[in-house]
């Protein structure tokens, strides 16, 4: 919609004025990067992805649907949300969201995630440096996409550039006044260049033409043995994949007070679909990933016309026995 | 957070009469339950073939058949076995105690394009409670229907469920045929497997349309036999299941294929369920 400028010293400013919000922002909390709370007096961000994507802001990893006293019929549901704004958000994670989006809206309204996007705004920044396992570029995204932000930050060196991408997004900016100055025309002409040259750096690719509608005739085909094999079925690749949204829903009762809630799962565990009888439709690693790599490139291109993977590369950087997503593609197109 | 809506959120029944359909270590029970709230009683209106995730606060939800026809009248019969956390804490429930329940999930059997056709329903165990609404209905509306047959069978005469009904439906002029696997003093019946029972009854396939579910084994021989009857895959039907958590088509684990079964399913035909190479796992 139109274009302002943010000085990296009124941060400070930034961040009190926005105080009220519920301000995220990435954070390192002991090893492990993620988007937490920001208090006053804390730096700018200079981080690419964190560890743990922002998903769990507006889709906590457990949350209440609703509370209930043992024995009791009565059901209340958990407070309403609060309005929140996420700071430094990855272009490949709020395209996540806009994925996760369709699903969430389709036929029946998720009302716990609706209403916590909705009150969520993204205020995204691009990456200049994108990281090595980084292919957003391959599945329709890129280091400067807007699609899910309501503003994009591209970083200038001593100033942010932004972009307002979205009513809520002016809204915010508006609401931050005198904080933002005016673009200059030459800014925005180092921003076009800083987005095309984070392009040019992203050195993993794969070509995914064919790949959605290919993907089901191989079905039996030897290469799912070979992929799963080293799997040690820990579930790292799904909990910590943005476009991931599986989930279970179990009872709690401490005393008297009961609330039945739901907490993220993985596909690559094996309760996951275990029936009672003791039947498995998909007993080893074998099948899991079969139907993790199905479901995000196949499954839900078919029902939502997208391929449901940003690009983002944590299930590559965080498998502990190096299993590599795009190894795995590279494979379905030889087999193809 | 609104209330309204809400998909998650359960409505209260009382169950009004329950008793066991077989007995042992995996008995089935079934429950019969009204809805508290009048407007949701009236306004529920569920199809054949649907499902409902029923509970307990406290213990959880499991996914279940509707194991009867909206024509028999304003409650909800479900047909459970015992097996898991959930359902044996199901089990423990006696009339005048509380039970959750939220849906309809789910397609249902086109009934309406079956009008005039010859209805062939071929069940194994608690796999004919899935099917008990579509006999239900089709027994209710018999004149829009040119025929109605049953065939179901289980191991022994104990593992059979609703067996008092089928009296009375064969008096009506529903041609049921029963069998179990093994041979049984005093029994009437077939004795032997539902697949060869079915074989048996040979069936004309002409404006016919089978239905069929029990236990993944018996399925698997009823459609090879099915296609020796020559019934073409969009004449044959079955209902799937899997374990469920939303049923809604958003908690992700039901799915053969890009299908979810609460979704889109459970009711498949064979020409639909050939395509999803899950479909039989």
């Amino acid at each position: 919609m139109y274009s302002m400028k943010l000085r990296k010293e009124k941060y400070d400013d930034f961040v009190a004025a926005l105080g009220k919000q519920n301000l995220y922002a990435p954070q390192k909390k002991g090893e492990t990067l993620v988007f937490a709370p920001v208090e006053a007096g804390s730096s700018i961000p200079e981080f690419l992805n964190t560890t743990v994507p922002p998903k769990n802001i507006v889709y906590p990893q457990t949350e209440t649907l609703y509370c209930f006293q043992a024995g009791d019929t009565e059901m209340s549901l958990p407070e309403g949300d609060e309005e929140k704004v996420v700071f430094g958000i990855r272009p490949c994670d709020a395209r996540a969201m806009a994925l996760v989006d369709d699903l969430f809206s389709w036929d029946d309204d998720d009302p716990y995630y609706l209403e916590k996007r909705a009150k969520t705004t993204l205020v995204g920044l691009a990456c200049n440096a994108p990281d090595n396992n980084c292919f957003c570029t391959s599945v329709g995204g890129g280091p400067a996409s807007t699609e899910g932000l309501d503003v994009l930050l591209t970083d200038l060196g001593e100033t942010f550039f932004l972009q307002v991408l979205t009513e809520k997004g002016e809204k915010l900016c508006q609401s931050l006044g005198e904080l933002l100055e005016k673009a200059a025309e030459d800014d925005l002409k180092a921003v076009e260049k800083l987005h095309e040259e984070a392009e040019q750096k992203i050195s993993r690719k794969i070509d995914t033409e064919g790949i959605p509608d290919k993907l089901m005739g191989l079905w039996d085909s030897e290469l799912w043995a070979e992929i799963s094999e080293p799997c040690l079925g820990c579930g790292i690749c799904t909990y910590l994949c943005p476009t991931c949204y599986c989930f279970d829903i179990q009872d709690e009762v401490e005393g008297y007070d009961g609330r039945r809630c739901r907490m993220w799962d993985s596909c690559m565990f094996g309760e996951y679909t275990l029936h009672a009888s003791g039947h498995n439709p998909r007993p080893t690693n074998r099948e899991r990933t079969r139907n993790r790599v199905n479901h995000k490139y196949s499954y839900y291109v078919e029902k939502f016309g997208k391929i449901a993977c940003v690009g983002c590369g944590r299930c590559i950087n965080l498998c502990p026995v190096n299993i590599d997503i795009l190894n795995i593609l590279t494979k379905v197109k030889e087999a193809l | 957070m609104k209330e309204n809506g809400n998909p998650y959120i359960p409505h209260i029944t009382t169950v009004e009469d329950t008793w066991y359909e077989t007995y042992g270590d995996r008995c089935i029970k079934t429950f019969k339950v009204v809805f508290d709230d009048e407007e949701v009683r009236e306004s529920w209106g569920h199809r054949p073939g649907q499902c409902a995730m029923i509970g307990r606060l406290g213990v959880g939800e499991s996914m279940i058949s509707i194991s009867c026809s909206p024509t028999e009248g304003k409650f909800l019969r479900f047909s459970v076995m015992r097996l898991g956390k959930v359902t044996r804490a199901l089990h423990e429930l006696e009339p005048g105690d509380k039970m959750t329940v939220r849906g309809p999930y789910g397609n249902s059997f086109p009934v309406d394009d079956w009008k005039g056709k010859k209805i062939l329903t071929i069940g194994g165990g608690v796999g004919q409670a899935p099917l008990r609404p579509i006999i239900e209905y089709v027994r209710a509306n018999l004149a829009d229907y040119e025929e109605l047959t049953t065939i179901y069978g289980a191991r022994t005469s104990g593992d059979l469920c609703f067996k008092s009904e089928f009296e009375a439906f064969s008096k009506e002029g529903v041609k049921c045929h029963l069998s179990i696997d093994i041979e049984e003093e005093g029994w009437p019946h077939y004795v032997g497997f539902v697949p060869s029972l079915l074989m048996d009854v040979n069936p004309n396939p002409e404006n016919t349309i089978a239905i069929t579910c029990g236990p993944p084994v018996m399925i698997n021989f009823v459609l090879q036999n099915l296609k020796k009857l020559n019934f073409s895959d969009e004449q044959i039907y079955t209902t799937l299941e899997n374990r469920m958590k939303c049923g809604i088509g958003k908690c992700g684990r039901c799915n053969v294929g890009s299908q979810y079964i609460c979704k889109d399913g459970p009711v498949f035909s064979y020409a639909t369920l050939k395509k999803i190479p899950e479909a039989f796992a």
